[in-house]
């Protein structure tokens, strides 16, 4: 592929980064302690449990959802699997259970969207506060802490220097890329979003299609569910609050439209690095974390701002 | 013997999209009280030009003059302000607001300055409507109408403009006879009270009918401007495609072969009423009615999209009741249905994904994208149909009106069903083009396919059709061999004017 196809078909992204570029250049000039190794890899690695629940995110709103509760269920597929892990269970098998819990919730988020042909805020709110409930409920509350060092190194240990959990992100970012660009899924995940009745006619089980997208979200967000729980050593029924509005907003400065159609993964992950490296720089610069919230929201607005001001441009 | 300027006169207008010069020193004028003709091929710029008047796009360079002042015409809100009132080929409709909204939308009747004022919004619905004499009713929401009745909604709101200047983006292609004669009556009434009013078509036919004068665009630039009275279809088309046009309807009748498609007793919910036909291998069968008569509601209802209440469909002779699309596609079937950009087309994806959507049989065998596979069919189907595009990776929005029809057409065509069922195959598409489709569908009897042609184009169904049947209010009420299918009689099935 040459430059101008480069630009041609991924100005977009390029754009993003191009802003990320600018963040890093600006926060390595403004503080001494921002371009470091060993400051770069914990960007890397508190970027990668948002960036993760983002991908799930952004798969639905490619196909013009979105989904309320990957926060409630990330809490309460992380209680369930901690649970699990301290009645001496295989460290495998309890993660399996951790997923699967995370899978069933999506998939029930699908099947009230699809089967019960809820709108997807509604039924992803209404999730939202039954996985929290949920978590709650299972835990009476209270964190479950302390697991075996096994389980641990999936969030303190390290491959060829990068941290674990920045690992299992690019893992998750290529097996879901490939999902989008190279398979069938992801090709009715797009033409769902850009016209659902014209895939339907051009003969596409719509339903079926929709309802593995939510199962693929929830999925995510319990793999998120996985690192956090390893990092922190504990599981709290009321980890990921918020995390909802980060994963979208990190799927929109990367691109992709909430009309549906549109979306990149490549895009979400620079999106969701702009936002790590930001949080990061505002840190360092000692910022006080109400000004933080300030800034954070207006760079998500200018960013949309933006992107929309460029493609209007093209009339 | 005019020293008073023209009306509109447009200067040189040029106009780039990304990898492609849709316009290039385009000039075009519009006297008070004709009707101008602009005509081209699919993705001649026709539109662009008509969107660039109407404030919807800006020129990259030219000059525009109403009645000698120079303008620059800033927004379709501006456009309206001057008195351009444009019918796009493209709906903009808001589907879940009724009609009488959708009419007024931007000039809605108000009391005290803010109250909306729904009674006069209906009247004016009212009265527009039966002008035109159409029963659609005010109150009902745009979307559960079908092509042709929104399309006579957006004539009814320019209309309700009271324009100096009216433009109009292939009104007809979706309508019957009956309504675009009333359509050309109020036309007529316009032009004669002074009213400009610039005519997009294919249909010949209706070019010369309609019009005073013509001009040809080729690949984004003039070509010529004529008197409609002294020219000739042949000259038009040379202007057109620099190239001759042979012949318009190529049919080469196949013997018909076994019994591909047999329904009986066909009755739904909404609309049909006992519906019983055969379609052969080798046959086109041509479906002629009036707007609303029930035609397109058949073609879904065979094809799964809505449900059957009563009656049978055998497929290759065997019993099928088809739940969804894709088990009809699975046995065979394909509908290239009549609203390309509701229902045939996901807009913002690419031509290579839209041809490859019903394809993935072969495009992702066992779940896995083949790329040679898929650029090869969007390929076939960008050369075959010849759609003007600069890649394959373009988004089908971006694309001419009638390059999307083309597009839709070859989607399915790649997927070599057996029984193709057309809802108004060529509308929207230039007369060069047609023929290609005309040819095509003969390769494709030939082949053994057989195809239910729904046409609202008379002379279409006549010269494409082994049989033609005709429906009216749900029912079959006429079938005629090609022998003895003529305009009088085809219509009169159709208008229930003969016993
Ligand atoms: N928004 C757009 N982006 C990119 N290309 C465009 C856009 N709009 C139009 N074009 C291109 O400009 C050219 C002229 O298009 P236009 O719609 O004016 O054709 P047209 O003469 O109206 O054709 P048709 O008979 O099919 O309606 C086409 O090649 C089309 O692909
Ligand atoms: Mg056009």
């Amino acid at each position: 592929m040459n430059w101008k196809n480069l630009i041609l078909h991924h100005g977009r992204q390029l754009g993003t980064l191009a802003g990320l570029l600018l963040l890093c250049l600006a926060l390595t000039i403004a503080t001494p302690y921002f371009l470091t190794v060993s400051n770069l890899l914990t960007v890397l690695e508190q970027v990668s449990i948002n960036a993760i629940v983002a991908v799930g995110m952004t798969v639905v709103i490619i196909t013009a959802g979105i989904d309320l509760s990957v926060g409630s269920i990330l809490a309460f597929a992380g209680v369930v699997m901690a649970t699990v892990l301290q009645r001496e269970v295989p460290v495998p098998l309890a993660i399996g259970i951790g997923l699967a819990v995370g899978l069933g919730c999506g998939l029930t988020n699908g099947l009230l969207i699809t089967l019960g042909r809820l709108p997807p805020f509604i039924a992803t709110l209404g999730m939202m506060s039954i996985a929290r409930g949920g978590a709650l409920l299972f835990t009476n509350g209270r964190p479950v802490s302390g697991f075996s060092d096994g389980f641990r190194a999936l969030a303190t240990s390290q491959f060829l220097f990068i941290p674990m959990p920045t690992v299992i992100m690019l893992v998750v970012y290529l097996a879901c890329h490939f999902l989008l660009t190279r398979t069938r899924f992801g090709l009715y995940a797009y033409a769902m979003g850009g016209n659902e009745q014209a895939t339907h006619l051009s003969g596409i089980n719509v339903r079926r299609h929709k309802t593995l997208v939510y199962g693929l979200c929830g999925l995510t967000s319990a793999i998120a569910a996985v690192i956090l729980t390893a990092r922190l050593n504990s599981a709290q029924p009321i980890a990921g609050m918020m995390y909802e509005l980060d994963a979208i907003a990190a799927t929109v400065i990367g691109g992709a439209s909430l009309m549906g159609g549109q979306g990149t993964l490549i895009g979400t992950l620079i999106g969701a690095l702009l936002m790590g490296v930001l949080r990061n720089g505002l840190n360092l610069l000692e910022v006080s974390s109400f000004l933080q919230q300030v800034i954070i929201g207006t760079v998500i607005i200018v960013a949309v701002l933006v992107d929309m001001g460029l493609k209007a441009q093209k009339k | 013997m005019m020293d008073a300027p023209p009306l509109l006169a447009m200067h040189r207008i040029g106009k780039s999209f990304p990898g492609v010069r849709a316009l290039d020193g385009v000039d075009f004028d519009l006297r008070a009280g004709e009707v101008h003709v602009l005509l081209g091929e699919n993705g001649a710029g026709k539109s662009t030009l008509m969107k660039i008047l109407s404030g919807a796009y800006r020129p990259d360079e030219g000059t525009i003059h109403l009645a000698g002042e120079p303008q620059r015409i800033a927004s379709p809100q501006h456009a309206q302000a001057l008195g351009i009132s444009t019918i796009y080929q493209e709906f903009n409709l808001v589907p879940h607001l009724p009609v009488s909204a959708n009419i007024s939308l931007g000039r809605e009747p108000r009391h005290a300055g803010f109250l909306l004022d729904r009674r006069a919004m209906r009247k004016k619905a009212e009265t527009a409507l039966r002008e035109l004499e159409v029963a659609i009713d005010p109150d009902s929401p745009i979307s559960a109408l079908g092509v042709a009745e929104q399309q006579m909604v957006e004539v009814a709101k320019a209309l309700s403009l009271d324009a100096r200047i009216l433009v109009m983006d292939e009104p007809t292609s979706a309508l019957t006879e009956t309504e675009i004669a009333n359509l050309f009556a109020i036309v007529r009434r316009l032009r004669d009270r002074g009213v400009g009013v610039v005519y997009i078509s294919h249909r010949m036919e209706e070019i010369f009918e309609i019009g005073d004068r013509v001009t040809v665009l080729r690949d984004g630039r003039h070509v010529a401007t004529r008197e409609l009275g002294t020219v000739t279809v042949r000259e038009l088309v040379r202007d057109m495609a620099d190239r001759e046009l042979t012949e318009h309807f190529p049919r080469e009748t196949v013997e018909p072969g076994a019994p591909l498609l047999e329904v009986r007793g066909l009755t739904t919910r909404t609309k049909l009423r006992d519906v019983s036909f055969a379609l052969r291998r080798g046959e086109i069968l041509g479906l002629a009615g009036l707007l609303g008569s029930g035609r397109t509601e058949l073609a879904r209802a065979l094809f799964g999209a809505d449900p059957l209440q009563d009656g049978e469909v055998r497929v290759h002779g065997r019993p099928c009741r088809f739940r969804s699309p894709r088990e009809a596609i699975q046995a065979g079937i394909a509908l290239l249905p009549e609203d390309r950009r509701q229902l045939g087309l996901v807009l913002p994806l690419s031509i290579k994904r839209n041809v490859s959507l019903p394809n993935t049989h072969r495009v992702y065998p066992r779940g896995l994208l083949r790329k040679t596979e898929e650029r090869r069919l969007a390929e076939e189907c960008v050369t075959g149909l010849r759609v003007k595009t600069p890649h394959i990776e373009q988004a089908t929005a971006n694309l001419s009106g009638g390059n999307q029809q083309k597009v839709v057409l070859g989607k399915w065509l790649a997927r070599q069903s057996d029984i193709f069922i057309f809802d108004e195959p060529t509308r929207g598409i230039d007369i060069g083009a047609k023929v290609e489709i005309y040819r095509l569908m003969n390769r494709l009897t030939r082949e053994g396919a057989g195809i239910l042609m729904i046409s609202s184009e008379m002379p279409e169904v006549l010269g494409m059709s082994d049989r033609v049947l005709v429906m009216r209010e749900g029912r079959l009420v006429g079938e005629f061999n090609r022998a003895n299918a003529t305009q009088e009689a085809v219509l009169g099935a159709a208008l229930g004017t003969t016993p």
